[in-house]
């Protein structure tokens, strides 16, 4: 089935859905050729969940913070710990791209809604908590 | 053609001085270009592959004829055996020899054929999920560069400078605030809600009274003691119009 028809009904699905008590999503297609959906999560506006969809997974990816907000001396021991948290944190690992840190989720694309919303509204949980958790290493 | 080294290359490199870019945007349109580039060879590949898959077909055909000729002049030769004709078989059993051999060769060429086959399945397979990922990859560097633009223009709007964007742990902190308000709220709805609640039931109470600092306990009892004589009176009457 073609990517751009799951992705247009995955955004469907999403906007009638609440997660973690109650919050509402509000979806949107943004990128007409990359095709991006950007959900909002009621209340965390400020950290959208990024899905793509292609031939051999659906992710998922929240933006964390980027090379300049580390503190210097703190670089190492932050990546020690993002390494780290990697196994604990469920669902979710840790990436990068160029200088913008990322948490990010994958699933198949076999996956049902349900498990996309479990996974959206895991990523956001961790995105929180590793924000907080990595906070000392921040300015 | 080793494209993972590439994207590396491109994403490690140059973010420029004033750390506007998420990657150095010459190194994505190299990237871009490469895996046009590996897709094209892919696609060459395929049709490589289709060709040798013809030709090994067209072997395996002539292998198979091989094989029937083969068995088929056996028995012309057995045939002229029983009939005693010596130099017939003879000559029937060199051309079982000529048609052995050949397919010897023909067999042979199928081998390299199909192992040929295999190979390249294999290498366009690992190629194809490179480039997926190579894909993939771009995609995101692409959405971030996206919504980084967006951030900025959004900031600038409002506060004249991109730079006042919020970072993770400002925006961390508006949401915890925001969450703290909210329960706020709700404690105050709350004990607003419960104090409301105990004085009406206190009211309630007092105006049935049965409000504790004005009633006695003897007050009580025989406000009970009349309650039930007269339920028991309510259900004799009940029994009796239903008898009748």
């Amino acid at each position: 089935m073609n990517n751009k028809i799951k992705l247009m009904q995955l955004a469907d699905a999403l906007s009638n859905a609440t997660i973690n008590n109650g919050a509402a999503l509000t979806p949107e297609i943004i990128e007409e050729d990359l095709q991006v959906l950007q959900v909002l999560i009621q209340d965390r506006e400020e950290f959208p969940v990024y899905v793509t969809i292609d031939d051999s997974q659906i992710l998922c990816v929240s933006y964390l913070w980027q090379e300049q907000e580390i503190i210097p001396e703190q670089r190492e021991a932050l990546l020690e710990a993002l390494l780290s948290l990697n196994i604990p944190m469920p669902l979710s690992s840790f990436s990068k791209i160029g200088h913008q840190y990322i948490i990010f989720g994958a699933l198949s694309t076999r996956s049902d809604t349900d498990a996309i919303l479990h996974e959206i509204a895991t990523l956001s949980d961790n995105t929180l908590e590793a924000i907080e958790l990595m906070a000392e290493y921040l300015k | 053609m080793n494209l993972f080294n590439k994207l590396l290359t491109a994403l490690r490199g140059a973010v420029t001085e004033t750390g506007e870019a998420i990657v150095d945007s010459q190194g994505i349109r190299i990237l871009e270009q490469e895996i046009r580039d590996a897709k094209e060879h892919v696609n060459r590949a395929k049709d490589s592959l289709t060709e040798v898959i013809a030709e090994q077909m067209a072997v395996q055909r002539k292998v198979n004829s091989l094989y029937a000729s083969i068995g088929e002049h056996e028995h012309y030769a057995s045939q002229a055996l029983e009939k005693n004709d010596e130099a017939l078989a003879l000559e029937i059993a060199e051309k079982i020899v000529a048609l052995s051999n050949e397919l010897d060769a023909q067999a042979a060429v199928l081998e390299s054929l199909d192992n040929n086959i295999v190979i390249m399945k294999q290498s366009i397979a690992a190629t194809e999920r490179k480039i997926q990922g190579m894909d993939r990859e771009l995609t995101l560097v692409k959405t971030t560069e996206s919504v980084h633009k967006a951030n900025e223009a959004v900031a600038a709007r409002f506060s004249g400078s991109s730079s006042s964007l919020l970072s993770a742990t400002e925006s961390l902190e508006r949401i915890k605030a925001k969450q703290q308000k909210k329960i706020d709220q709700m404690q105050a709805a709350l004990s607003i809600q419960q104090e409301e609640n105990g004085d009406r039931l206190q009211a309630k109470l007092q105006a049935a009274g049965i409000a504790t600092n004005k009633a006695s306990a003897s007050d009580i009892l025989e406000r009970l003691r009349i309650k039930r004589s007269e339920s028991l009176l309510n259900s004799l009457e009940y029994k009796q119009y239903h008898r009748d």
